[in-house]
């Protein structure tokens, strides 16, 4: 067997329990080596599993201990990381659960997971110092250079729109001694909501936003300046307005620079 | 940082045997640390008497920011700092992930840490990250690339590193070294140091029914930059047989205290860390362990200071 071949097998192998042990373990008198091999397989997908659980605590909470693991389990075996950074292994769990038809009776479960990487994301994003609201003013002061203005956002802000009530079932789950006490009865669970996820200090918070914000927030990301994003507004016939927007930017926080330069 | 570093650091000091721990690549004193976890923050802080340095994997603080950074900063402002990789899969049969490496010399560059180690173990295979240590077959096809992707570190790091042995279940049949003729071989033509794990000395011999001190006897111990001390579990297996498992998730055991008093006699002093990282408990537990250490560290330096009077 040469080099190459060992580390190729052993690797198949773990991953695939049905694929028996490689060849060319030496144990002693009377160990058996698929029982120590086994403690690879084992160390591998319980790190894993349990590097989940502690990303995505309320869809846990949401599904139960023994289902989420069965779940997280099936993403180990099936999308294994490609990063030795487990924190960045919670990407695209979300979307291993919106295609697990096991989880289809919970059909919000995938929007909560998305949103709780979204905090892990913003948890840790890059630093930067949010914007002086005086910036603000003396934009405001020179009315002729709002519309050629761009923003840049805080590298840790995000926000995310769904079709279920995503920020009162995450809101549930918030401040309890055991996070599975949460109650959802009083919530209506198919009520749209949007939410945004900052990191204005050293802590991640999650907002609700008004409908619609989300959209403007999309077109703000790419660069669009105040004017066009204001024409295009109106053109949408949008339900949130510009002004609006503008609170929220500056009450949470979300804005690191504007560049008012002409492009 | 620069600055503040070289104010922090401590002279090299020749130990018993006139070794400098510098040439090893350690700033890190002789004394007992702890690995930090983000919760024990404050305790850390507010005690006088916390452990003498700490460590931290490299990949839990490779995030762009965020509170992971700022802990870091105030630990590293406050005490001398080992930096521990757990995921360059320094043994990997393929090329060195770059892209990793940028991440740990940009950790190295920022926080200047006063040890950098990896270990002798693989842990990537084409596009995936298999996320445990796995062991290598040792033989001359190995010993050739593990010290290929060590001088890549360490010249990328600029800086020699420090291996740490690996905790190991079975070996191979193909393998044609012995783990310490094969360690030895890689630190004498990579010159790295190395970074001694007394738990999975004990774990691996355990379990392979190898003796301890045999193993301890053919180790370069002149090129220990450091000790790693850790709580195993006990498992018995599906036929009945014990195996003991490196698991971190515990108190250091008699067998292995004993054996690290066994290893410090041959050593002189060494930076000795306490490593908890499953079901990790309380500060003062954590703490108290490392303090534990400097009594052994204490007992030898009285012992050398009696040989020396």
């Amino acid at each position: 067997m040469n080099a190459m071949s060992t580390q190729s097998s052993f690797a198949a192998a773990l991953w695939q329990p049905g694929l028996g042990v490689p060849a060319g373990l030496r144990v002693t008198a009377g160990i058996n080596p698929a029982q120590r091999f086994a403690i690879h397989r084992n160390n591998i997908v319980v790190a894993l599993v349990d590097a989940l659980a502690a990303d995505f605590r309320v869809t846990q909470a949401l599904v139960g201990e023994d289902f989420f693991r069965a779940m997280a389990r099936e993403r180990v075996r099936t999308d294994p990381p490609r990063s030795p950074i487990i924190s960045e292994y919670g990407a695209g769990f979300a979307d291993f659960i919106a295609a697990c038809h096991s989880a289809a009776p919970v059909p919000y479960l995938a929007d909560v997971a998305r949103l709780e990487y979204l905090r892990t994301q913003a948890y840790h994003a890059a630093d930067a110092d949010p914007l002086d609201v005086s910036h603000f003013h003396t934009l405001l002061a020179t009315p002729e250079r709002i519309a050629g203005t761009r923003l840049a956002l805080h590298p840790a802000c995000a926000w995310l729109s769904s079709r279920y009530a995503v920020h009162s079932i995450w809101a549930a789950h918030q401040g309890l001694a055991d996070i599975s006490d949460a109650r959802l009865g009083a919530i209506d669970l198919d009520k749209a909501e949007c939410v945004l996820v900052t990191r204005p200090q050293s802590d991640v918070c999650v907002d609700p936003l008004p409908s619609g914000a989300t959209d403007l927030l999309d077109r703000l990301r790419t660069g669009m300046p105040l004017g066009a994003l204001h024409m295009d507004h109106r053109r949408q016939a949008s339900t949130v307005s510009l002004e609006t927007l503008l609170v929220l930017l500056i009450q949470h926080q979300l804005v690191v620079a504007l560049d008012s330069t002409p492009e | 940082m620069q600055a503040m570093h070289a104010m922090r650091m401590n002279p090299p000091s020749p130990s018993p045997h006139g070794v400098s721990r510098a040439r090893l690549g350690t700033g890190l004193p002789a004394r007992a640390g702890a690995g930090f976890k983000p919760q024990h923050l404050q305790d850390w802080m507010e005690d006088a008497n916390a452990p003498a340095f700490f460590e931290v994997h490299a990949e839990n603080y490779m995030g762009a920011g965020g509170p992971p950074h700022a802990w870091l900063t105030r630990m590293r402002e406050q005490r001398p700092m080992s930096l521990h990789g757990v995921g360059l899969s320094i043994g990997t049969e393929e090329p060195l992930d770059r892209n990793h490496l940028d991440r740990l010399a940009y950790l190295v560059d920022r926080y200047q840490p006063d040890a950098v180690s990896e270990h002798l173990a693989w842990s990537t295979h084409g596009d995936h990250f298999l996320n445990d240590l796995l062991p290598l077959t040792y033989d001359t096809r190995t010993l050739d690339r593990v010290c290929t992707h060590i001088e890549q570190v360490q010249t990328r790091l600029r800086r020699p590193i420090l291996i740490e042995n690996p905790s190991i279940y079975f070996e191979f049949e193909a393998s044609t070294f012995s783990e310490q003729d094969f360690i030895r071989q890689v630190v004498e033509r990579s010159g790295c140091g190395l970074l001694l794990d007394v738990n999975n000395v004990y774990v691996s011999c355990r379990n392979n029914q190898r003796d301890p001190l045999a193993y301890l006897d053919c180790l370069p111990l002149h090129a220990v930059g450091e000790i790693h001390l850790a709580g195993h579990a006990e498992q018995v297996d599906e036929d009945g047989n014990l195996v003991l498992i490196d698991n971190h998730g515990a108190a250091v055991t008699d067998a292995v205290w004993a054996l690290y008093a066994r290893v410090l006699l041959r050593t002189g002093p060494i930076p000795t860390l306490i490593e908890w990282d499953s079901d990790v408990p309380a500060y003062a537990v954590l703490s108290s362990e490392a303090h534990a250490a400097d009594l052994n560290l204490d007992a030898l330096q009285n012992v050398h200071d009696g040989i020396a009077a």
